[in-house]
């Protein structure tokens, strides 16, 4: 079993054929002319031996090599990558299978916030007329920890749209180090989330480790290549066009263990991209190709993904806007290039500007996760319960985009019509027209016990009064009362002897935790 | 015996199955005697009127009842429900009035004269019918003389008006006021309901009741009884 996600039968797209021949063409003439920058040496060195022109840049502060990527590299890459993508996970249920031509989308949540944003309910008296109450929410940011990631992946474990998870929070708690930071992410993630676990790694050193960690919970080597249950995301390509030395690395590193990864970059519109649409997805497909070009020389057929966060700047700060419909329109641009190449594709939807869940964290949200999602990127990074672009991570908010995704799911199922509907349909009508009532109401019944009818908002409230917080944080708190399957006690004992550094706090099967 | 076609009429009623032909909420009833069938065999077995009233279709209905108050049901639900006990009303009706049974009462309802609409009169049939009530369908567009020749001749002990449009309102008003004329006012109860009325406006035209659908309709007539 493997999970469905939404297949689009029609995806929506911008460009035409020739558009997108056009991108393609430019960002190929990018990678010779201007080429990119690389800080990475071994990099450097890869493509050089592969038919790159590299030339080193001097004066420079850092080690740098000026990059000109042939077009055949390039074209070769694109041909060796895998076309199906396997994500696999702790219950092999949540399992992923992504293919480049299949527009089958899957909602995945994400991606690490510094701000956990905490809410309460505390209720108000009118001045006026002090026998009239109201409970209002109230949001507090707050630094966030590994509790607070344990408990977002529990909660994600249950909400039922999110088909993987890529860890919410940054923990920042005071005994996490650069050095313990990854291991203690992987394990509070895996350990409370049997969906497929996606993230960035912090320290190249510990890549053996959350790998072993990998390995020991789904019993070895083998079994993870079979079972991918980890894949990571890494951009390398910082904007413009330029390879960086430390998450080139980690790309190379995990393209040779041959696990999953997402080829990423986030080039904003108007400050390290161009503002035209033409030049931010010339710019972003160059970019991307350059690093599956990279990946595919260093493992041929080592499976990537075409990752794609393109944001447009704000005009009154110049900082990203996520809101913004630009923005919704590269990422739909984005699914399209990825389909051309027939490589599985990573988008954005749902980061919104606004810095707490209400109308405006709504609108901009639903907006764009309804109209990417019809692009058809197959695994779609629509960042539930992220808040203020990618600072802040509320729980609460996290909830609420569960009922939009439901919503979204239901609209985008396929019409039934064929003949026997029709003649079921016809059958009706002529026993409606001969009775007295004239309603088609008996009918109904049926149809909304097979699921057929969307259901109501989930929040609505009784009465006039808006709610939907409120009905929200119960359902919150009901999500986080449910039983999680944890990581089986004699794998988590051999992860906490083999892994170094994970804090026993965490081991929920040590009753002398803290 | 008896007691069988009564549990399973009253099993039926909470189906919402009128009909051998209706599916009903669990699967696999198609085919199974509905409730126009059992109540025939019903009385085929000699099983009296009146306990397949009480005994079978209204101790059902007061369970869809229970289960709409607790929203496992829906209208539809509640709706199919209400047909069915109609169908097997008109069955019994004939017999009920060879026996001297009486009914909850006459109920005759109409959408107004110049509005057609009639979605929420046509419910409020139905579900007045589901709850033991004879009920007179007058139609829509209904002049007011029709409705004044009908309460005249056919002693209706309800009269239902519907209205949706403010423009077709106002003869709701109408209709009371030639009720009055006609010295026919206290002959009869007259509840108003449609989107464009309100409780004030029945006061304000003299109607005795505003009903704000028809679970509203039932619970004021209850409330008469």
């Amino acid at each position: 079993m493997v999970r469905e996600g939404i297949l689009i039968d029609t995806p929506y797209e911008r460009m035409t054929k020739e558009q997108v021949k056009l991108i393609h063409d430019a960002s190929i003439e990018i990678l010779s002319d201007p080429g990119l920058l690389c800080y990475n040496e071994r990099a450097a060195d890869i493509l050089h031996s592969n038919g790159a022109e590299v030339a080193a840049v001097t004066p420079s502060d850092l080690p740098c090599w000026h990059i000109k990527i042939p077009e055949k590299l390039v074209t070769d890459a694109i041909e060796s990558s895998p076309k199906t993508v396997k994500l696999g996970a702790r219950n092999p249920d949540n399992t992923l299978i992504m293919k480049g031509d299949e527009p089958r989308v899957y909602f995945v949540s994400g991606s690490e916030t510094n701000i956990w944003l905490d809410v309460d309910f505390p209720t108000y008296v009118k001045k006026s007329d002090p026998s009239t109450e109201v409970i209002l929410p109230e949001f507090r940011p707050r630094r966030g920890t590994v509790a607070d990631l344990c408990q977002s992946a529990h909660v994600c474990e249950h909400l039922d749209t999110l088909d993987a998870y890529i860890r919410t929070v940054n923990i920042q708690d005071r005994d996490i180090t650069e050095d313990n930071k990854d291991v203690n992410k992987f394990f509070a993630s895996l350990n409370n989330n049997t969906k497929h676990f996606m993230t960035g790694l912090t320290n190249l050193k510990q890549l053996d480790n959350v790998v072993h960690m990998a390995e020991l919970i789904v019993g070895g080597k083998e079994q993870l290549k079979e079972n991918p249950i980890i894949s990571f995301i890494t951009c390398l390509v910082k904007s413009p066009l330029q390879f960086v030395d430390d998450t080139t690395d980690t790309f190379m590193d995990v393209c040779q263990r041959g696990l999953p990864i997402v080829v990423s970059s986030s080039p904003q519109a108007g400050s390290t991209a161009p503002i035209k649409e033409t030049g931010i997805m010339a710019q972003i497909n160059a970019e991307v190709l350059a690093g599956i070009t990279l990946g595919q020389l260093v493992n041929r057929g080592t499976p990537v993904i075409y990752g794609s966060v393109p944001v447009r700047a704000r005009m009154d700060t110049l900082g990203d806007s996520y809101g913004s419909i630009e923005t919704s329109q590269y990422n739909i641009d984005c699914a399209q290039m990825a389909r051309f190449y027939n490589i599985p594709n990573y988008s954005t939807s749902g980061v919104c500007d606004t810095k707490t869940p209400g109308q405006q964290a709504s609108i901009e949200r639903l907006f764009s996760d309804i109209v990417v999602t019809m692009a058809g990127p197959q695994y779609l990074h629509c960042a539930y319960g992220l808040l203020d672009c990618n600072s802040v991570f509320c729980l609460l908010q996290a909830v609420l985009d569960d009922a939009h995704f439901q919503m979204i799911k239901f609209f985008l199922r396929k019409p039934r019509i064929d003949q026997e509907e029709v003649a079921t349909i016809l059958k009706q009508m002529r026993e409606v027209v001969a009775t007295p009532q004239k309603l088609y109401i008996r009918y109904i019944r049926p149809v909304m016990r097979s699921g057929e009818i969307s259901p109501p908002y989930p929040f609505e409230g009784e009465g006039e009064g808006d709610n939907v917080f409120y009905l929200a944080y119960e359902r919150m708190n009901e999500l986080l009362a449910k039983p999680v399957e944890h990581i089986h006690p004699a794998t988590a004992a051999r992860i906490f002897d083999e892994v170094p550094g994970i804090l026993p706090r965490l081991n929920v099967y040590d009753e002398r935790r803290q | 015996m008896s007691e069988d076609i009564i549990a399973a009429l009253r099993e039926n009623v909470i189906q919402g199955r009128k009909s051998l032909e209706d599916e009903g909420i669990d699967e696999d009833l198609t085919g199974t005697p509905g409730v126009v069938e059992l109540t025939q065999s019903a009385l085929d077995s000699n099983i009296p009127p009146a306990a397949i009233i009480s005994d079978g279709l209204t101790a059902g209905m007061k369970i869809v009842g229970e289960k709409f108050a607790s929203k496992e049901y829906f209208i539809p639900d509640m709706l199919a429900s209400a047909e069915a006990v109609g169908a097997a009303m008109d069955i019994l009706k004939p017999l009920l009035e060879a026996s001297n049974v009486e009914t909850k009462g006459k109920f005759a309802i109409a959408t107004v004269k110049g509005d057609i609409h009639d979605i929420g009169k046509n419910i409020v049939a139905i579900l007045l019918k589901g709850a033991g009530y004879e009920v007179y369908d007058l139609g829509i567009d209904v002049p007011t003389e029709k409705i004044l020749d009908f309460v005249r001749d056919e002693k209706p002990d309800y009269l239902g008006l519907s209205a949706l449009l403010t423009t077709t309102m106002v003869v709701m008003g109408e209709i009371v006021g030639a009720l009055k004329e006609g010295g026919l006012r206290d002959t009869v109860k007259i509840l108003i309901g449609g989107a464009a009325v309100s409780e004030e406006y029945a006061k304000e035209i003299g109607a005795d009741a505003y009903c704000i659908d028809g679970f509203d309709a039932v619970r004021v007539l209850e409330g008469y009884e």
